[in-house]
């Protein structure tokens, strides 16, 4: 049975009013097949009893449940990959430097559906040859969808996600069998936290030095898409760096960005935050990653002791609960002497 | 170049192949593999299960890494073994990257991307 047009108008305001994703005509199907599932849990015959049952009955988590299968949740490993050689060739190396005397990252995963990409950002943070173990690297995860930020902080993954997009080398250095699934280890978990988290609601986070928000935008109309964009901005320190989805800009949305090219990937800066030195974009950052020809990866290249975990108030804003080192820094890393390629800023 | 003992494999992993633009040449097992090597062939990449008869994937691995020539073949293990401890085996041995079946095209995609053959 197709949804009737009121149901689907109904199901798109309601959408648009929680998450403001905008769900426009000719989506009926997309209404239908996802909230089928859910009318037949609450023991339904068809999608148009759930939304009557939504109109005559203020149950919220029924309503919270419509909305997060309204969500998209498609992610894998090291989505689209240029964004991490980005991350671990130019932004890691160029933060290093800037925070050479707090040896502090923060790093926000905004959309982090079943939690590949934080993971995958934990990865390359523990990889780097760059960040040794006297560094404090903290990601926080979030995404609108209760259910599956309780998955993604299981760091349980199938055999056939982690077969999209992720090196061998890495899934055997950073993950361990748990029956038929995989699960990240202790170190790589205690990386990242988790939290559901609204873009459409305000936000009041730690600064961040970079923020992955990446194939959300698409999902909100332009006013959202600026509103949120002006936010996230609030939360980034003056000198961070945002990665956006392939197909989304800061243009015409906010001029409070500046947009770097990074290899084959674009980052956007506020404005004012300066130059980068970036490296030539060659090889693969990421480790486990070769070529043909290439010697074939080592999979147990040692980083060093684990990073610390984070601190248990994390990541609230500091001030309110601050963050607690347990252990001092004992020097900065040894930094790779590059050559600066200036980039212009546009 | 497929190399399983499984004909059904073969068919799903050359079909694959093909669809991502690569002539394939097939063998059932490592010792065809090699001597298809030895009378010329030059794969770009091999895709190597692990439980052949006659010479298994590993061996093939091993005896292709020995060999300078073959140096320039890109090596992936496709195979249902899935132990942590196979997967470190099979690195160790020269593999360049390895895929637990059951798989999906686009994984195969993904990993053939990661190895720098196939654009993303």
């Amino acid at each position: 049975m197709t949804i009737s047009s009121t149901a689907f108008a109904f199901v798109s305001e309601l959408v648009r009013q929680q998450a403001a994703i905008v769900i426009g005509p000719g989506k009926e199907y997309l209404v239908e097949s996802r909230l089928l599932p859910l009318a037949r849990d609450a023991g339904l015959d068809d999608v148009g009893s759930l939304v009557a049952r939504l109109q005559t009955n203020p149950d919220e988590r029924l309503r919270r449940q419509v909305v997060e299968a309204m969500t998209t949740n498609e992610t894998s490993f090291f989505r689209d990959r240029d964004p991490f050689n980005a991350l671990a060739q130019a932004v890691l190396p160029d933060l290093c430097r800037r925070r050479a005397s707090t040896h502090r990252i923060n790093i926000w995963s905004a959309a982090c559906s079943s939690g590949q990409e934080p993971y995958s950002i934990a990865m390359s943070v523990l990889d780097h040859p760059l960040i040794t173990s006297d560094w404090q690297v903290q990601v926080l995860a979030t995404d609108l969808n209760e259910e599956m930020v309780d998955r993604a902080a299981q760091g349980r993954f199938s055999q056939l996600e982690v077969n999209r997009g992720l090196p061998a080398a890495m899934l055997v250095r950073h993950f361990e069998r748990a029956e038929t699934d995989w699960r990240a280890v202790a170190a790589l978990r205690s990386m990242v936290r988790f939290k559901t988290l609204n873009l459409n609601e305000p936000f009041d986070l730690q600064f961040m030095d970079v923020v992955f928000l990446r194939n959300v935008l698409i999902y909100f109309d332009a006013a959202t898409k600026a509103d949120v964009l002006q936010r996230v901005r609030r939360v980034m320190k003056p000198d961070g760096f945002l990665f956006l989805g392939g197909s989304e800009t800061t243009l015409g949305l906010d001029d409070g960005f500046e947009r770097i090219p990074i290899g084959g990937a674009t980052v956007y800066r506020p404005r004012g935050a300066g130059p980068i030195d970036l490296p030539s974009m060659g090889g693969p950052a990421v480790a486990g990653g070769g070529r043909p020809g290439a010697p074939p990866p080592t999979p147990f290249r040692g980083s060093g002791a684990p990073i610390r975990p984070p601190a248990a108030s994390w990541p609230w804003p500091e001030g309110s609960t601050p963050m607690r080192s347990a252990v001092p820094p004992v020097r900065p890393p040894s930094l790779p002497a590059q050559p600066p390629i200036r980039q212009p800023l546009n | 170049m497929v190399i399983d003992d499984s004909s059904a494999m073969r068919l799903i992993l050359g079909r694959i192949m093909r669809g991502l633009g690569f002539d394939v040449v097939e063998a059932p097992n490592g010792a065809e593999a090699i001597a298809r090597l030895q009378s010329g062939s030059m794969p770009e990449i091999a895709l190597v299960d692990w439980n052949m008869p006659v010479m298994d994937g590993l061996a093939f691995v091993n005896a292709v890494r020995k060999e300078e020539k073959w140096r320039q073949i890109t090596l992936m293990m496709v195979t249902t073994e899935s132990e942590q401890s196979q997967i470190v085996r099979a690195l160790a041995a020269g593999a360049h990257e390895y895929v637990i079946k059951p798989f999906t095209p686009d994984a195969i995609a993904d990993k053939l991307a990661l190895l720098g053959v196939l654009a993303y």
